[in-house]
């Protein structure tokens, strides 16, 4: 027990360091810092990687719909929170909008998680019934459709037809892209944890024993897709207040791809993985690599061979082609951070003390 | 326009389509892996002919057909030997991931090659003229298409019900581990299968692209998705039943445009997927397979 309490105070404490850290780089850093528009959409997709990460690696069900859920999370934040006198300016392709009102921000959070949650358990009712590509072909296709739909111009005075949507509410200080992340996957971690999550894992290992040990399948399934579905729409409605404008063709299926490819790269099935990796997928392709996209020059005047727009996407997607051929366990595996068994293990290298250290399992 | 003309684009499509959805279907037939990457292949074998009309202009238009199919066929088996074959062993999922990646390298590596911009593609003498035929007057590649995807389709379902090479496909697809025992070289024969595949996507290619004629790294996605919907309304694994999914996709999205509901025809294929899927999950020719503790 004792044990156990120690993990979660380092925990706690790692936590807070990255809080504090936050803070100094909200304050401290210039406004023009690549930390900012990094760190953004570092916690969108972070959340929404989580979020695939409760279906695809806790619950085994393999769905590719998460484009079409976040696009239904974004579409429901920014149509509620555009203020009432910008309205008739940006559906002015569609006379005004239905929608006369503005929702504060948390309100609007909610209820884009809630649309996306309604739509998954309508979906879900259908679909959760197929097994592993089916269901993922299954939903991808309704990703495709849901983008297709809010395209129509019929639809226009609601979703402003094939337009983008800007003007509405979109926060700048990426400590409310923090707070809204940090909470979500907080919730998500606690669920994991709980006798839900012990459920879902059960029914990822092995569905006929989950049943026969009395797990209602089809409940938790469409509990899983459903809770899941709620922190995509989140992740949507923040990618919307990333980019200030929200559009479909924005939430393609290649979209999903990136968040599967996070979630892969930071080990399926481990939270504190689906973090780091879009930490390091987003700071490496929007930042780190992009002196790979300018061309440049050497001292004696010759251009470096290869170098030019566009590579840096090709290196980045080699880089995790060797990722998912080579570490197909990801950086995490299936296991959490912890500091507290990380300083256990160094102190056993100096300390020889290998029965008591050493074990990094949780 | 009149319906016969939607009818019959309906099936130039479906056709078109037709010779990348046989791609996805012997691949899944095999390996059980939804490959991913086959739509940028499509797309790959597109710039590929540009790329090869314009650096080798001498060179004979049939030529250039060929050379193209060629650098196509040994793309798909170097995809294969170092995507797919390193995680012969892994579950399901890894090898469809790896596959995802390697979609997302070929659009990456196109977009860099081409700069990102829209290539217009060769004009293909024959088949690009305008011909007059059921009083419906269109490129000819229009008429051929379902005729070469038919013809294509028989031949190689000859293939593989009356030759030897044919047998040890059937047998792999049955049962990967008792094929490789009964002395099948089962890398060979997946490698073949990934050429055959890749050879019906380049043709695929040619006679799609000679109608719509701009080709950028994203082409190949959205008739991927459209010929996998009709591997899987088809059946997924089952050859004719491919090719009677890309036809039935085909038409119903010309009809979809006949009936003014252009934009909607996305929304009708993926939509007829969810159904098919729904109803019968394995597809219209799809065998019945039953789970086992």
């Amino acid at each position: 027990m004792w044990e156990k309490n120690k993990r979660t105070i380092c925990n706690l404490i790692l936590v807070g360091l990255i809080i504090v850290l936050l803070i100094c780089i909200d304050t401290f850093a210039p406004a023009t810092s690549m930390w900012f528009s990094v760190l953004r959409k570092v916690c969108t997709f972070a959340l929404a990687a989580v979020s695939m990460n409760l279906l695809n690696g806790f619950t085994g069900l393999f769905s590719l719909g998460q484009a079409g859920f976040m696009l239904l999370g974004a579409y429901t934040y920014a149509i509620f929170t555009i203020p009432v006198n910008m309205r008739s300016n940006v559906f002015r392709n569609y006379g005004d909008s239905v929608i006369r009102f503005q929702m504060p921000l948390v309100l609007a959070l909610i209820l884009a998680g809630i649309v996306a949650a309604f739509f998954a358990f309508l979906i879900g009712l259908p679909v959760l019934r197929l097994k592993s590509d089916y269901l993922a072909i299954a939903t991808l296709g309704f990703a495709e459709i849901v983008r297709g739909l809010v395209q129509l111009q019929s639809f226009g005075p609601v979703t402003n037809g094939p337009d983008p949507i800007n003007m509405f509410t979109a926060p700048k200080s990426i400590m409310v892209y923090a707070a809204i992340s940090g909470i979500s996957i907080l919730i998500i971690v606690l669920m994991i944890n709980s006798t839900y999550g012990r459920a879902f894992k059960a029914i990822r290992d092995d569905e006929i024993a989950a049943e026969a040990m009395g797990i209602n399948l089809a409940h938790h399934k469409r509990l899983s897709f459903v809770i899941s579905s709620f922190f995509c729409g989140i992740a949507g409605a923040m990618m919307a207040m990333c980019n200030t404008s929200v559009s479909s063709v924005s939430f393609t299926t290649s979209m999903t791809y990136q968040i599967l490819l996070v979630v892969v790269i930071g080990g399926i099935g481990s939270i504190s993985g689906s973090i780091i990796a879009a930490f390091i997928f987003y700071a490496s392709s929007e930042w780190w690599l992009k002196f790979l996209d300018l061309e440049t020059y050497t001292k004696a005047g010759s251009k470096v061979p290869l170098l030019g727009p566009g590579f840096r996407m090709v290196v980045f997607s080699v880089l995790i082609m060797i990722i998912v051929l080579f570490f197909r366990q990801g950086i995490m595996g299936t296991r959490e951070i912890s500091v507290y068994d990380g300083i256990m293990k160094i102190r056993s290298v100096f300390v020889k003390d290998k029965a008591k250290g050493g074990e990094s399992h949780e | 326009m009149n319906i016969t003309s939607y009818l019959i684009r309906g099936l130039a499509t479906g056709g078109q389509f037709a010779l990348v959805a046989i791609g996805y279907t012997m691949v899944y037939g095999i390996l059980k892996l939804i490959n991913f990457a086959h739509g940028e292949l499509f797309m790959v074998s597109g710039i590929l002919m540009i790329y090869i009309v314009a650096d080798l202009p001498t060179l004979p238009i049939g030529l250039a057909i060929c050379l193209m199919a060629a650098l196509t066929v040994f793309i798909g088996f170097l995809i294969e030997k170092f995507a797919y074959s390193p995680l012969r062993s892994a579950p399901r999922m890894s090898v469809m991931i790896s596959a995802i990646g390697v979609s997302y390298l070929l659009q990456n590596l196109v977009s860099y090659i081409t700069g990102g911009l829209s290539k217009q593609f060769p004009d293909i003498p024959v088949i690009g003229e305008s011909v007059r035929f059921l009083g419906i007057k269109d490129k000819l590649t229009v008429f051929l298409s379902p005729v070469i995807a038919i013809v294509l389709t028989v031949i190689l379902v000859q293939i593989i019900n009356h030759t030897k090479f044919g047998m040890a496909m059937r047998a792999v697809s049955k049962d990967f581990e008792t094929s490789q025992l009964m002395g099948i070289k089962i890398n060979r024969v997946i490698s073949i299968t990934f050429a055959i595949g890749a050879f019906l996507a380049a043709t695929g290619s040619v006679l799609y692209f000679a109608k719509n004629t701009g080709i950028n790294h994203l082409s190949g996605a959205n008739p991927g998705l459209k010929a996998f919907i009709a591997a899987v309304v088809g059946g997924i694994g089952s050859i004719p039943g491919a090719v009677v999914g890309a036809l039935i996709i085909g038409v119903a999205e010309s009809l979809a445009k006949a009936f003014g509901l252009a934009d909607f025809s996305d929304v009708i294929s993926f939509g007829l997927l969810i159904i098919i899927l729904v109803v019968k999950p394995t597809g219209i020719f799809g065998e019945k397979t039953t789970e086992k503790v």
